[in-house]
Order: C-alpha cells, then structure tokens, then sequence
C-alpha cells in the first residue's frame, strides 16, 4: 500500500487519536496528552506508520489547528476586554520574555555556548505553547481565572514578540550556515525584496486591512450569506475566511496564528460570533489534535536514547528556569498564590514557535545542530509534560487552596455571559426577554432569523445569529455558566431538541418552555420541562376575561372566575399528561385524531369539575339565617 | 404537637426583622412555615388546602409586620375566605376549637409610642382586639403575643437577641407548655 496516500495517513492519525485520547481522558490526563502519547506511538521512532514522508501532508493542514485557535480566541476577546487585557500583555508578557531569556541564556553560557548562541537559546526558550496551554486551560475550565487570563495574556505577546525575533536572530549568526539550507528555509514572499521601512508599512497596511475588512466587508458578506439559510455555505466563509487571512499574511511575512487572531478580535462584536465559532470549532479541535499528534511524533526517542542523562537536565532545567521566572512574576504582579501556581505551572514549558525558530537557527548559522539538536528534543518533551504538570497542578497543589478558591473566582474580570439564555427572539421570547430587562435582567438570546437579528441588534440588543439547537452554539452562547435556558422557538420540534441537548449537556440549566398547544406542553412535561406555558392560553383567558366583564361580571368577580378556571385546566392538563403517558395513545393516533381525542377529555374535565368553578368566597348565605334580626 | 407559621409579608426581600425571625424556627422539628405571599401570590387561595394545613397542626402562628393597625392585604384576605362561616366559626363551626392562636407582629414604632400617651393613643392589646377576637370566635385561645418594636431601628445584636427568644417561645410551645392566655392588666379594661 502506498504509505504517502493522504487518506491512508489520515486513517493511521484518526485511528491512533479516537483509541488513545479516550483512554487518556478516562485516566484524568486531559487530551493533549493523549494526543502526544499517540504521536509518539504511531511516530517514526515507535510503530512508524507515518508513511515515508513522516505525515508532512496532514501536518500541513495541522498547523492550521493552531491558526483557528487563534481565530477562536480572538472571536472571545471583544476589543475593549483586549485594551482592558494591555497591563498584562504588555507587562506579565513582556517581562516574562525578557527575564526568561536572560535566564535560560544564563545557563546556556555556564554550558559554554558563547554570547549569540546564548541569547538566540534563551529567546527562543522563553516561548511557550499557546496550543497546549489553552487547550488545557479551557479543557479544566480555568480561562477566565486570574491565573488563566494572565497565562493568555503573556501567550499573546510571545506570538506577537515571534515577529521581531524572527528578524534580529539572523544578526546573531557566528558560524557558516550549512550549504544550501539558506536557499531552502527561507520563504519567498510579496516583501521579501523590499527595504526595512516598506516592509514595516506593507504589514502594518496589512493589519489595518484585516481590521477594516474585518468590520465593513466580512460582517455584511456573512449577513447576506446568513440570509441563504445554506449552512454549509456559512461554514465554508468561515473557513474561507482563516485560510484567506493565513495566505494574507504568509505574503506580508506575519505569523498567521496573529493575523487569525486580529481577525477574530475584529469580529468578536458581531451578531455571528457564535455561529463563527460553532462552525469553526470541530475543525479546530480535530486539526489541533492532529497538531499535537504531529508534536509527540516529533520527539527524536534516538537521541533521547543516546544521551538520557543530557535530554533529562534539559528538560529539567527548562521547566525549572521558566517555572522559577513564572513564579517571581506572579508575585511582582501580586497573583494570589494559587493563581500564580496555575499560571506558572501552565506556562512552563517550551512552544511550537521554538520548532520554527530552531530550524531557522540552524539554517542560518546561529547555531549548530549539535547545540539546536538536544534543545529541540527537550522543548518536545516539556510540552508532552506540560499537561501532566497541570494534573500535578489540580491534584496536589489546588487542593490546598479549595476554600480560598471562591473568593478569587469573585473577583475575576466578569465575562459577557448571561445567566439567562432564550433561544428564539420571535413574538414570544421578545416579551420574555424585555420583562426580564426591564427588571435589569440582560439575556444572551440565539435567533435563527438574520434580519430579526439586524433589526434587533440595531436596537441595542444582544442577539446572537445561529441555531439554538446546536451543541456547540450552546455552549459558545455560555450554556455552562448560565442558569435559565428559555425555550422560545416557533418550531415545537426545535424546542424538544434543545431540551434534549441540554438535558444531557447542561443539566445544572432550569430549562423553560414555550407551548404551541397542548399536545405540545404534554410533550414538553414529557420531556421533563415543568416550566412551561402554553402561548395561547394566558391571553385567550385575558380576552375571556374581558367577555365575563362586557356581561356583566364585576372586575374583581372575572378576575376571580378566571383564576379558579386556571387553576382546574392547569391541573387537568397535568392530569391528563400524566394519563397520556401511561397509556399508548401518542402511538396509535395521528396527531389530528389525538388532538380531537385529547379535546373531549378536556370538555369531559370541565364537566366533571363544574361544582368547583362556584366561588363561594364571601358569600354570606349562611350568615343571613343566623345573625339575629 | 404540631405548628404552623402562617408568614404573611409583601416585601420579604427587603425585610430585615421578619426574614430573620423566620429563618430562626424554620428548622425547628414540627414546624411547618407557610409563606403566603410566596404560594398565592394572585391573591387566588386555595380555600380547602389552606383548611386541610390549619387541621393538621394544633398552635397556628400568624407572623407578619404591623400594616395600619392590622395585617397585611394577603393575611386578611386569607382571613375573609379560610375562616369560614360554619366552619370556623358560627353554627357547626368548630374545626378550629382548642388550636392555639399565636401572633407573631413587628411594628415599626418603638415601644413608647403604643402608650395612651404616645403617637399610637392606643397600646398593643388594645389595637390587636380585633385579631384577639377572631381567634376568640374560632374558639382558639389566644396567647400572649410575640411582639417586636421598633424593627426599623433594631441592632444587630438586638436582633440576634429577639431571634433566639423567638426560637425559644416556639419551641416551648412545641413542647407542649401551657401558657396564659393573654393577661389583662386593670388599666387595660376594655
């Protein structure tokens, strides 16, 4: 069989992911390391099924799991939470890279490596795996901790720092680069022939145009696609649009991972935010996996093999010189010391970024493969260790700080969501939703109607584009934080289907539903929603209501007719529901047959109870015979 | 024995005094709390359940702030429908004989202003003869009620003091003491 066919490959990737990530998962190590220990095993040092080309084709559409990531991320972080973000990024980041590097460059001279090599070393040491971390982070649900938005925070300015270290190594080159590696590593793009300042000014144009383009032209190129009902279409503009800005920048020279990540900021205000990530997300979660996959095959086991004890101090010596900087910065920048040991343990180890930046070292000369070998062997194994450090962290660490715990979750920055989700802004979930804003209440609300959603986001409120039944727009909606789901769709079917999702995904959520009928509410009691209310049947009795007075009721005697009304036709319907179930109507009756069935039980009910709507209150008939004359 | 606390309050999320004194007894064994404003919140009370409640205990605790003199709009409501002609009281009205009546009321005047001399012009046992006298017609003996002055005011440590007298009184109830009626002093003669 040809081991190089793309599907064969991705049989052997796929495989060695759906067997051993579960396992992983099971075990509590979290899927990152899954995914490396497959790696390893299906790698070219263990089992070697990688085909001869070592899986550089589905690596390639790999790397793109980092760049969605990314996209994601950004989709999360609106312009003004990033500007908010700007203390840490700058400062908790911006020290980190440069304390670590003279740290780490420190101990690469007490190995005798000179100056240069020293400094090229420790810069890119200080980088660490924006893919690990955050994946791990979300996975233990720890992103917006104090500890977890700072680990972002200094991820972020080592993606952004990549730039102008990419440009300063080659100035620390001191031997010979081997022959013909210069020509080979170095890409050819659209700035590559022009001088220093036009370079500056084509990215930064570049950067200003995804911005732009971002706002004026995506935002109504996604509205008039939304407006199609086309699903698939919507998915393939999305991913149109990472592999677009990935070709964009590749051009200008800039990481993609940072040009995904501009644009996702650009989008995150949008009304198709959600949607954006619902439909990116599987991709980026496979592409990752097989990224990670690709990391754990990497890791050279030979040269591990040949020198354990050198690969051991430096794995070692990583992790502790990066640990050490990490907790020092937590406490200059006052972390309570649980977030702090997150934050430290979730950024110490090497990056993805180290692969990219040793080759170049090597190609150019700044340093030799007998110093980048050994390195990039350690950087590999520091990041298949990185998750077993934050099970270490959760296990043995956190515990201790179980009590404290509350009181630093209270005071992370508040993320935008709602405790109130109403899936369906149509008639009916608008009056739900403005009842509860009018009492200070503001609800994340999905509509599956894009020019309801214009309408409505005109006005200042805060809908969402997307289909509510969706797992994973669910829970980019924040289904995990919020309290209420309000089940306001017009279509009955819809509705059931979200109870179900939820049911199983988000039981903690006290689901609401929204009845067309009967048949309907019984469904919805079926389904276990008990909160719920026929569309109709407040307003009918309303207008009823209005009948009794017009014939002469007194205002309080309807309302009060009314009331005793409710309350016997609630607790039929109840009753009924219950009998319904037990029996196999819903079975041998078609819809219209039950419905015609159901109405007689119904009228049968009101019959039977029709001593009970006499409202006896105040009535003084039995008084008149006794009070003496 | 067996007690019920019939609670009666408009606003109970900004009040201080009864929230507190509510939550002081509701774990006490054998004590029901019925919150009224939470089960009937329309006004629409279930005449036949609220009766069923009242024959399953045998100390009823009305617990609720002063408003005008009286109860709250709901209590009295409750009042006009539960206590029914023929059933409370009047010809074959005796479901209720021997049950024990105990009112549970905050005011937010101090003590001094339920004085002939005060703000009030009438004291406590003479602007609570209404409700003593409804008891007095269901044939439940009235005792001496739980009175707390001066709610607006009250420290926290005050407070704290009236909540465990609270507990106190309900839980020598509950084990069965047998207290006075309420005692009238001679100034007080109706």
């Amino acid at each position: 069989m040809n081991n190089d066919n793309l599907l064969y490959q991705a049989f052997v990737f796929l495989a060695a992911a759906v067997i051993l990530v579960p396992i992983a998962k099971r075990l509590g190590l979290g899927s990152v390391l899954g995914y490396l220990i497959a790696g390893a095993v299906i790698g070219p040092f263990a089992l070697g099924l990688m085909g001869d080309s070592g899986g550089h084709e589905v690596m390639h559409f790999a790397e793109f799991g980092v760049v969605m990531m990314l996209f994601v991320i950004g989709l999360e972080l609106e312009p003004a939470r990033l500007w908010r973000l700007r203390l840490p990024v700058l400062g908790v980041g911006g020290l980190q890279v440069v304390l670590t590097a003279l740290a780490a460059g420190g101990v690469a001279m007490l190995f005798g490596l000179g100056v240069q090599m020293a400094t090229a070393v420790g810069l890119i040491i200080a980088m660490s795996s924006t893919a690990i971390v955050m994946q791990t982070l979300g996975e233990k649900g720890w992103t917006n901790t104090e500890g977890g938005q700072n680990a972002f925070a200094a991820l972020l300015f080592q993606d952004i720092s990549v730039i102008p270290i990419l440009a300063f190594l080659p100035l620390l080159a001191t031997v010979t680069p081997p022959q013909g590696a210069t020509a080979h590593e170095a890409t050819v793009t659209l700035v590559s022939g022009l001088p220093g300042w036009a370079q500056t000014l084509i990215v930064l144009g570049a950067m200003v145009g995804v911005a732009v383009g971002g706002r004026f032209l995506v935002r109504p190129a996604f509205r008039a696609i939304a407006k199609t009902r086309l699903r698939e279409v919507f998915t393939a503009a999305a991913l149109l649009l990472v592999i677009g800005i990935s070709l964009l920048m590749d051009q200008v020279g800039l990481s993609r991972a940072l040009g995904a990540f501009l644009a996702g900021v650009v989008l995150a205000g949008s009304e198709y935010r959600h949607e954006l990530e619902g439909d990116i997300a599987p991709f980026k979660g496979l592409l990752l996996g097989l990224f990670f996959i690709g990391v754990g095959a990497s890791i050279d086991f030979h040269l591990i093999a040949a020198q354990p004890l050198l690969i051991l101090a430096l794995v070692a010596l990583l992790v502790i010189v990066k640990l050490v900087v990490l907790l020092l910065l937590g406490r200059v920048f006052r972390m309570p010391l649980n977030q702090n040991f997150m934050f430290s343990f979730a950024l110490a180890q090497g990056g993805e970024f180290a692969f990219v930046l040793f080759s170049l070292s090597t190609s150019q000369g700044i340093l030799t493969a007998a110093v980048a070998g050994p390195l990039v062997v350690a950087v590999a194994v520091s990041m298949a260790l990185s998750p077993l450090l934050m099970v270490a962290y959760e296990r043995l660490i956190m515990p201790r700080f179980v009590s404290k715990r509350n009181e630093h979750r209270a005071a992370d920055t508040p993320d935008d969501h709602n405790t109130v989700i109403i899936a369906g802004y149509g008639r009916f979930g608008q009056i739900v939703g403005r009842l509860l804003s009018a009492n200070g209440i503001s609800a994340t609300v999905l509509e599956a109607d894009s020019d309801q959603v214009d309408l409505l986001r005109r006005w200042g409120n805060k809908v969402f584009y997307g289909d509510a039944s969706r797992l994973d727009l669910l829970t980019a909606a924040g289904a995990n934080q919020a309290k209420v789901l309000v089940l306001a769709l017009d279509s009955p079917q819809k509705n059931i289907e979200v109870v179900h999702t939820a049911k199983k995904h988000f039981p903690h959520l006290k689901l609401m539903g929204r009845a067309k009928g009967r048949i309907e509410a019984y469904d919805l009691l079926d389904a276990g929603v008990e909160d719920m209310q026929r569309e109709t049947f407040e307003s009918a009795l309303r207008l009823g209501m209005l009948a009794l007075r017009r014939l002469g009721f007194g205002a309080h005697q309807a309302e009060r007719a009314v009331g005793i009304f409710r309350r016997h036709d609630e607790s039929a319907l109840r009753e009924l529901a219950e009998l319904r179930r037990s029996s196999d109507e819903k079975a041998y009756f078609s819809a219209a047959r039950e419905r015609s069935q159901m109405m007689s039980k119904v009228l049968q009910a009101d019959i039977a109870d029709k001593g009970d709507f006499h409202d006896p209150a105040w009535d003084v008939e039995s008084l008149r015979t006794q009070v003496p004359s | 024995m067996s007690l019920l606390v019939l609670y009666a309050h408009p606003a109970s999320h900004r009040s201080r005094l009864n929230r507190r004194l509510l939550q002081e007894v509701a774990d006490l064994p054998s004590v029901r709390v019925h919150d009224l404003y939470e089960e009937y919140p329309d006004f629409h009370i279930e005449v036949r359940r609220e009766q069923a409640l009242l024959l399953e205990h045998d100390t009823i605790v009305l617990q609720h702030p002063f408003y005008w003199y009286s109860v709250p709009a709901l209590l009295k409501q409750w009042m006009d429908l539960v206590l029914k002609h023929g059933w409370a009281y009047g010809e074959g009205g005796t479901a209720l004989r021997g049950k024990r009546w105990l009112t549970a009321v905050t005011t937010g005047g101090p003590e001094g202003a339920y004085q002939a001399e005060g703000l009030n012009r009438f004291t406590m046992r003479q602007l609570l003869a209404p409700i003593e006298q409804t008891a007095q017609l269901c044939g439940m003996p009235f005792l001496d009620p739980f009175i707390t002055h001066g709610a607006h005011r009250l420290s926290d440590e005050a407070l704290a003091t009236q909540a465990k007298a609270y507990r106190q009184r309900l839980s020598s109830l509950l084990e069965g003491e047998q207290p006075a009626t309420w005692a009238r002093t001679s100034n007080e003669q109706r």
